[in-house]
């Protein structure tokens, strides 16, 4: 990375420039003036940049190139999932008979997206254990919400409005309760247990006729399995909730364990992990949502079903919790996971799971001598060191995240999740190679030395990157969100 | 198992096991309860080679009728626009779409500047203070502004104009039923939100009024007008805005908006069957603390170097939990940034250019079709859409059409009871005078031939 400030696009704009290509107005003039009651005719144009097309261009290559993604180097991103972005998705979804088609188009002229999306709910059916999927919900969290929403709507259907409280685990996602919050529910938190799992004796204590439903992530946020997720789902189904599958970390478990089998009535999915969507910077992600058989009724509008006709979209669903997205979900992302799935196959799936669990394990033991462990079991996915041992000698996690940026690498998850003190969380994925993952415990390991050693190296980091560590607490008490032109 | 995706070797796989200290994979997989295992391999397609399946889906592809192959008259809410190829290039380029989240601020100031540099260029479209990194897209960006006003205003009622896409009312209607806000809809006359309605309508309990600009028949709503009705009841003005259609029209926030949203799908980013698209969400200073989603804030390091954070994330999820002001966590970032370059690229210049092309263009659509003597039920001046009276079944006329090359317009029978047999007829800059006459000829051929069926 080149150190140079990169001055904002508005900075480099000069009168005269353009950076576009219109077609020619082939009808009449007219003016707006004639059409528009005056006051709703712009009279300043919004400054935008004027800038030629060559200018725009290196402007983004040059910002590109202060941005670290997967394609750039290593980016164990715990619970975000960050494998290679196969380059043929990005083909496939830019072909023009996908990415040029309106979603209002008559159906007769979009049957070939229709059926892909068809075949892509079956194969996630497959995978989850579900007997439905909706491919509407945007992202994880409107999927959460999503699958709430169904839930409220299946209590509320039988008569039963005491059903007010979600439980989440206080390792869970903060989508979890945030998405609970949404859809009119109040959370209730259960305790881990020293094992790191979901404390059993606290969740019989805060259930009751109460509870609409408990989420869960399975494996959880610590990438541990939840082994009694049986004896948990019966006492959910007891008190007549709703068990609740946060499909984040479905990478350590297909082919080995299916939401579905364990009991979970709703899942979620995020093809933007698992599937390869790719993440895109912060999104476009897409978050389908599985339901078993009682729930279908409750699926947002409109359900994709097949008839002797063809595909068609069914809208007359009277029990359903209604549209929760515009049209029928984020359609690139979706045909990227299906060409993802369809590139793997059943075999290739169960690999990447395999892969995936033995790659965080063999980082895990390799680290563990340096670092601790505060669940020492085999992990899947993706495991949590704390960084207690360091912070006794002066130097933070977030110290030590910091000067991995030195070494290339894009840092784990830090503090999170909140029962770990000091936490780093680690995710290495199944496209990764011994060597990348070697080097990577390399670097790790010579952190943990230095901060022994030479504390201030770690405690200054990062030393190499175009900025030093940023001032949030100014940016947080007196926010500029947007350029302003100097007087 | 060789997989192109997949580094492992057996040689690779055989050095780790040794280190973890087990004899075979499967040892890690022992904690899954035998009753929950999964036995063999999913019962789905088998793996594809990568020509095999780009060959297949290619002709998948190939069945759906495109809008390079074919002239589309068909908008509400979508469009057909003029794309720069720049904007492809610049959404290629990896180091963007195969990051996450810009939490690590150092070795993300590419995504963190480029989001900052949308967040600016959105709120001078739109003439508001303030605008976020990106919500998923414009119906679920207005239902958040619902949700934000009913929490501001402690008012527990919101009135929707019927002039409002009625997918996006439909959304907004799930989250108020979430949050048990009640949704009312406002009348319409002569294609406008009706201003006496509304007058008898809001009362002290509404939280926020909502109308589209343009609305989804194309009119030019007068917020003008309107916002004085909503603010002397405590109301929030939210507007739902076309970001293109502000090169030409008066920015709401400069109208009286509290809350204008969008989706920025115009600005270079594919119609892609409905989405991913753009939702942008801008308010007025007074709101900042209440926005949903992430926001980028410019500050500076330790050696006083200009940079750009996430900030203000005490609103936030992952902070907040359940006090959060939204649950959105992941967004729209490629798409913004899809948008952002779009909009470099039209500039301060293009952008009105196209605007205006827009507006001559449908105009030039309206004067054809009355003069070819069809009825057009509103008068007020138009931006992309038209609102045509056909008297005949709209699939039959399409199917027709789409034989010609044309794929036509909405059947605004589906979510308007009196407006069966009317046509939402939509012209961008993308259609030349050559598609918009063939398209009222064979408009009005096929019209004759249906009704001489029926007849």
């Amino acid at each position: 990375m080149h150190k140079d400030n990169q001055p904002l696009i508005f900075e480099m704009t000069k009168e005269g420039r353009i950076g576009y290509s219109l077609p020619d107005l082939d009808v009449p003039e007219i003016d707006l003036a004639e059409l528009f009651p005056e006051e709703l005719v712009r009279d300043e144009a919004a400054d935008l940049p004027e800038v030629s097309e060559l200018d725009i261009m290196r402007h983004y290559t040059a910002l590109s190139k202060r941005n670290h993604g997967v394609d750039s180097g290593f980016y164990p991103l715990g619970s975000c999932t960050m494998k290679y972005n196969p380059k043929i998705n990005e083909s496939v979804a830019r072909f023009p008979g996908f990415a040029n088609i309106h979603p209002l188009q008559d159906e007769s002229t979009v049957q070939g997206a229709m059926e892909l999306l068809f075949d892509l709910q079956e194969h996630l059916k497959e995978i989850t254990g579900m007997d439905e999927v909706t491919l509407q919900p945007a992202a994880g969290a409107h999927g959460e919400w999503t699958g709430l929403m169904m839930i409220r709507a299946y209590h509320e259907s039988r008569g039963d409005m005491k059903r007010t409280k979600v439980i989440v685990p206080d390792s869970a996602h903060g989508t979890n309760p945030a998405s609970a919050t949404v859809a009119g529910f109040e959370t209730v938190t259960v305790k881990s247990n020293e094992q790191g799992l979901v404390d059993l004796e606290d969740l019989k204590r805060v259930v009751g006729e109460d509870t609409a439903a408990l989420m869960l992530t399975n494996p959880n946020t610590l990438g541990l399995f939840e082994e009694q997720i049986l004896e948990m789902a019966a006492i959910i189904h007891e008190v007549g909730g709703k068990l609740y599958y946060d499909g984040a970390n479905l990478n350590a478990v297909m082919s080995k364990a299916r939401p579905g089998d364990m009991g979970f009535d709703v899942v979620h999915l995020n093809l933007h992990k698992t599937f390869t969507g790719p993440h895109g910077g912060g999104g476009p992600g897409s978050g389908p949502v599985g339901v078993k058989k009682d729930l279908i009724p409750y699926l947002p509008k409109p359900v994709l079903v097949k008839t002797e006709q063809g595909l068609t979209f069914d809208y007359n669903r009277p029990e359903s919790i209604g549209r929760v997205k515009p049209f029928y979900g984020n359609f690139g992302i979706n045909v990227r996971a299906y060409t993802y799935i369809r590139s793997m196959g059943p075999d290739g799936l169960k690999a990447v799971t395999e892969y995936a669990v033995l790659n965080a394990n063999y980082m895990m033991r390799k680290l563990q001598p340096h670092f601790d462990l505060p669940y020492d079991r085999h992990c899947k996915h993706e495991f949590v060191l704390s960084g207690r041992r360091q912070k006794k000698l002066g130097v933070r996690t977030l110290d030590m995240a910091k000067r991995l940026l030195d070494f290339g690498y894009h840092p784990p998850t830090i503090y999170f999740p909140l029962n770990v003190e000091e936490g780093m969380m680690i995710e290495p994925t199944e496209t990764e190679s011994k060597e990348t993952l070697d080097a990577f415990i390399d670097a790790m390991i010579q952190i943990a030395k230095e901060v022994e050693e030479n504390p201030e190296i770690v405690q200054d980091a990062p030393h190499t990157t175009v900025i030093k560590r940023l001032d949030e607490t100014q940016a947080a008490r007196k926010p500029v969100l947007r350029y302003t032109k100097p007087e | 198992m060789k997989h192109r995706y997949l580094p492992m070797t057996s040689q690779d796989e055989k050095e780790m096991l040794e280190a973890i200290g087990i004899e075979s994979i499967d040892e890690l997989f022992a904690d899954i309860p035998e009753k929950v295992r999964f036995k063999g391999e999913y019962k789905i397609k088998p793996a594809k080679s990568e020509s095999s399946l780009t060959k297949e889906l290619a002709a998948l592809a190939a069945k759906n009728a495109d809008s390079n192959r074919f002239a589309s008259f068909l908008g509400a809410g979508v469009y057909d626009h003029y794309k720069p190829i720049i904007v492809d290039h610049v959404i290629s380029r990896s180091e963007f779409y195969t990051a996450y989240t810009p939490y690590q601020p150092e070795i993300s100031q590419g995504e963190l500047q480029a989001i900052f540099e949308f967040q600016t260029m959105i709120s001078e479209l739109t003439g508001m203070d303030i605008a976020n990194s990106s919500m998923y897209d414009g119906g679920t960006a207005l239902a958040e502004a619902g949700m934000l006003a009913a929490g501001h205003t402690r008012r527990k009622k919101i009135l929707v104009s019927r002039a409002v896409h009625p997918e996006s009312r439909d959304v907004v209607r799930t989250y108020a039923l979430g949050q048990s806000i009640e949704v009312e809809e406002i009348p319409l006359k002569d294609g406008h939100t009706d201003l006496e309605a509304l007058k008898n309508m809001i009362d002290d309990n509404v939280a926020a009024v909502m109308v589209q600009y343009p609305n989804f028949f194309g009119q030019v709503e007068n917020l003008k007008e309107l916002e004085p009705i909503i603010h002397e009841a405590g109301a929030l003005f939210a507007v739902s805005a076309n970001p293109l259609s502000l090169g030409a029209l008066t920015a709401p926030g400069k109208l009286g908006a509290d809350i204008t949203v969008g989706d920025a799908q115009p600005f270079g980013i594919a119609e892609a069957f409905g989405g991913p698209h753009c939702g942008y969400f801008a308010v007025t200073k007074k709101l900042m603390r209440k926005v949903p989603g992430r926001l980028v804030g410019e500050t500076v390091d330790e050696d006083g170097r200009r940079g750009f954070v996430l900030t203000l994330q005490a609103r936030e999820q992952h902070i907040r939990r359940d006090k959060a002001t939204s649950n959105i966590c992941s967004n729209q970032a490629l798409n913004a940034l899809a948008a952002s370059v779009a909009m470099t690229a039209l500039g301060k210049v293009g952008t009105k250019e196209m605007a205006v092309q827009n507006i001559t263009k449908t105009h030039y659509m309206k004067q054809q079709l009355k003069g070819a003597g069809f009825e057009l039920p509103f008068s007020g001046a138009h931006f992309n859409e038209i609102v045509v009276k056909v008297n005949a079944p709209i699939k039959e006329l399409n199917d027709g059409l789409l034989a010609k090359g044309i794929i036509g317009g909405y059947d605004l029978g589906r979510s308007y009871d009196e407006l069966d047999g009317h046509m939402l007829v939509c012209v961008t800059e993308q259609r030349t005078k050559e598609e918009i006459d063939a398209f009222v000829q064979e408009l009005t051929a096929k019209v004759q031939e249906v009704g001489a069926t029926h007849a």
